[in-house]
């Protein structure tokens, strides 16, 4: 019995072998197209789940074809399971560097191990990671939430510049706990302190959505008063606001000023229709930083561990001349 | 006074009362009337329950048959993509006929939704909480596939008015969801349809045996459950002027069967009541509204809502009261026996 299974599992670990030889070969017929100075750049995407992320995916894919960079892309449907065996098949392929868009921050140790030992370099993409060796990855590209919330809220410091009434500030919040819901409240908080009259009277979730931004600010305007501007953490919560005061009365982007981070296209188009003030950009298109940083590593120059996206803030008019080129 | 007290739905009532009493002190506006209409966080909430109120009332007749329907939330989200996208295709989507055309087609994916979960359940014989579980994760992929994962917007007058309009002083919606709640209070309590869908819900064996025909009856709540949520997905994105096939109707199946359960409606069929299905998807509603109203502060917003519905559902048991009240008018009783003994 014993014989006839060690039989098996040797049979079965030949075949395995076999395989992974399999793959072992295909991965040198492509590293061998690194002879011709093609870089091969292994990259697992989150997913598909928003607007946001779709236009992450095709800035990648048009930026690893211009830069001459040989893509493989995978798409980890938003589970770290599938996310894991992906990194694990580049490092059997044995491309030049791995990519990913981490779907969660913590539990990354092992198969970072793993590439740091096969050699082959980790770079982060618009999330991070909680290893504490920072070893395990070059570079980290993505956006500073908190600088967005702080842009916002500088904005909001000049727009009241030299006015001392009190200026009542609602505030819908992203997903409780999540990283750009936390950044962005206290880098916006951190920005207005200096000025006691901008006062943050009521700060709510509304889960980044739509739907909830609406029955948030349905609420806000029944139980404030006055309010004069709402901070919302992303457009789309802005956008389901605007509904509610316009239910109320209410002109959005006049009677209450409007400020929102992302710039989506639905809100640029309601900023260049003045129901927004001001939008500070999040911007998914870090393709071409990713490709310049791919090169670096490859040529094993020093790469800075944070590199930030390049990203702007967009006022009414700007929204105008910028929405016709806009990608997403 | 005491039949009012042991009435079933009293304690749930009481805290809707003291909810609403709640935001009446903390709205400027808690009533009135603007533009030629009602206006107010009173109006507010009935009408942000309008939804909640459809999907919670198929799921209370889908319950009464012993069964239980999961995918209510995809549903709403298929039926406002369907809605939108035709409604974005069309030349001119002010233009009512139109609107009307592409409500008939969500209403009708609706139905088909409901038939696909009545035939498995009734027919294939699949459990319910399976064969609606199926939908509730595929019909997400459906509506995501149909809008190519995008939020589809769409900028119409009349099917915004599903969800933000007026008729005669009162929000559209919650017409909707009064005109939905009305019908089937006469189907079901006017008609003996009432009687069959208990009679399946205790006992399907014995309802065939006693010659009601239990698979169609089981087939139609389904049907049904699928078109008040098609309804529900409707006003949900008529209300945001857009289909979010993400977050529509995302996780409300639990809300409509917390109401369900509010109002006193069995899990395990047979007994229903339309009435305690009504106050418990407001009080659902009522509650958002107050977290928001009483600055509770975001990470809090759970545990508060669990703690009101915990208090709601242990003051429906006459047991725990009869524990907690009974031992205030009792200790001197109970002493007294206590010093001889």
């Amino acid at each position: 019995m014993r014989r006839t299974l060690s039989v098996a599992v040797f049979g079965g670990l030949l075949a395995v072998s076999a395989l992974a030889g399999c793959g072992d070969s295909d991965g040198g017929a492509e590293g061998g197209g690194g002879d011709d100075g093609q870089i091969v750049l292994g990259f697992s995407q989150v997913g598909a789940e928003s607007g946001w992320r779709t236009a992450n995916t095709e800035s990648i894919k048009a930026s690893a074809t211009a830069a001459g960079i040989k893509l493989q892309f995978s798409d980890a449907q938003g589970k770290q399971e599938n996310q894991i065996s992906d990194i694990r098949g580049f490092i059997t392929q044995k491309v030049d560097v791995i990519a990913f868009s981490p779907v969660v921050t913590s539990g990354w140790d092992a198969v970072l191990k793993e590439a740091k030992d096969a050699g082959i370099p980790v770079i982060l993409t618009d999330r991070a990671v909680d290893s504490q060796d920072t070893s395990l990855y070059q570079s980290f590209i993505g956006s500073d939430f908190k600088v967005e919330g702080t842009k916002a809220g500088e904005w909001l410091v000049k727009e009241y510049e030299g006015k001392t009434g009190d200026v009542n500030i609602v505030e819908l919040q992203g997903t409780t706990g999540s990283a750009p819901a936390i950044d962005r409240q206290t880098g916006f908080a951190d920005a207005i302190k200096a000025n006691p009259n901008l006062k943050i009277v009521k700060s709510q979730t509304g889960d980044f959505k739509r739907a909830d931004g609406k029955t948030v600010m349905e609420t806000f305007l029944q139980s404030v008063p006055k309010i004069d501007v709402l901070y919302a953490h992303n457009d789309d919560m802005g956008l389901g606001a605007i509904e509610a005061i316009k239910a109320a009365g209410k002109k959005p982007g006049q009677d209450i000023k409007i400020i929102t981070v992302d710039a989506v296209k639905d809100g640029m188009t309601a900023l260049a229709a003045g129901e927004i003030n001001f939008i500070v950009e999040c911007s998914p298109l870090l393709g071409d930083q990713l490709m310049e940083t791919v090169k670096a590593v490859k040529d094993g120059k020093p790469v800075e561990k944070r590199i930030l996206t390049k990203e702007g803030t967009f006022t009414q008019e700007e929204a105008k001349a910028a929405l016709p080129t806009r990608k997403y | 006074m005491t039949t009012i007290l042991k009435n079933r739905l009293f304690w749930p009532a009481l805290i809707l009362a003291v909810m609403l009493g709640v935001n009446a002190f903390t709205s400027n506006q808690f009533i009135a009337i603007q533009d030629g209409h009602l206006f107010g966080t009173l109006i507010d909430i009935l009408r942000g329950s309008a939804p909640l109120i459809l999907v919670a009332l198929g799921m209370t007749l889908v319950i009464a048959t012993g069964g239980i329907d999961l995918s209510v939330g995809s549903v709403m989200a298929i039926s406002g993509a369907v809605a939108c996208l035709l409604i974005s295709d069309l030349d001119n989507q002010n233009s009512l006929g139109g609107v009307l055309i592409a409500i008939g087609a969500a209403i009708l994916v609706s139905l088909a939704a409901g038939l696909w979960n009545g035939t498995l359940v009734a027919v294939v014989g699949i459990q319910p909480i399976i064969a609606t579980l199926i939908l509730m994760v595929a019909g997400r992929g459906l509506a995501q596939l149909f809008t190519e994962g995008q939020i589809i917007n769409v900028q119409s007058g009349p099917y915004s008015t599903l969800a933000s309009g007026f008729f005669l002083a009162l929000p559209v919606a919650l017409l909707i969801a009064a005109a939905a709640v009305a019908l089937t209070v006469l189907l079901t309590r006017r008609t003996a349809l009432g009687l069959l869908l208990e009679s399946v819900g205790g006992s399907p064996t014995a309802s065939r045996l006693a010659g009601i025909s239990a698979r169609r009856i089981t087939v139609m709540v389904y049907v049904v459950a699928g078109a008040f949520a098609g309804l529900a997905g409707l006003i949900a994105s008529a209300d945001i002027k857009s289909a979010d096939s993400i977050s529509a109707g995302n996780l409300i199946e639990l809300d409509a069967i917390l109401a369900v359960v509010i109002g006193g409606t069995a899990l395990i069929g047979g007994r229903f009541s339309i009435a305690g299905t009504v106050l418990g998807a407001i009080i659902i509603q009522t509650l958002k509204v107050t977290v928001v109203a009483v600055d509770i502060p975001a990470e809090a917003n759970l545990l508060f809502k669990s703690v009101v519905v915990v208090a709601l559902c242990l003051s429906q048991s006459p047991d725990f009261r009869a524990k907690v009240f009974g031992r205030f008018t009792s200790r001197p009783a109970a002493e007294k026996v206590g010093i001889p003994a």
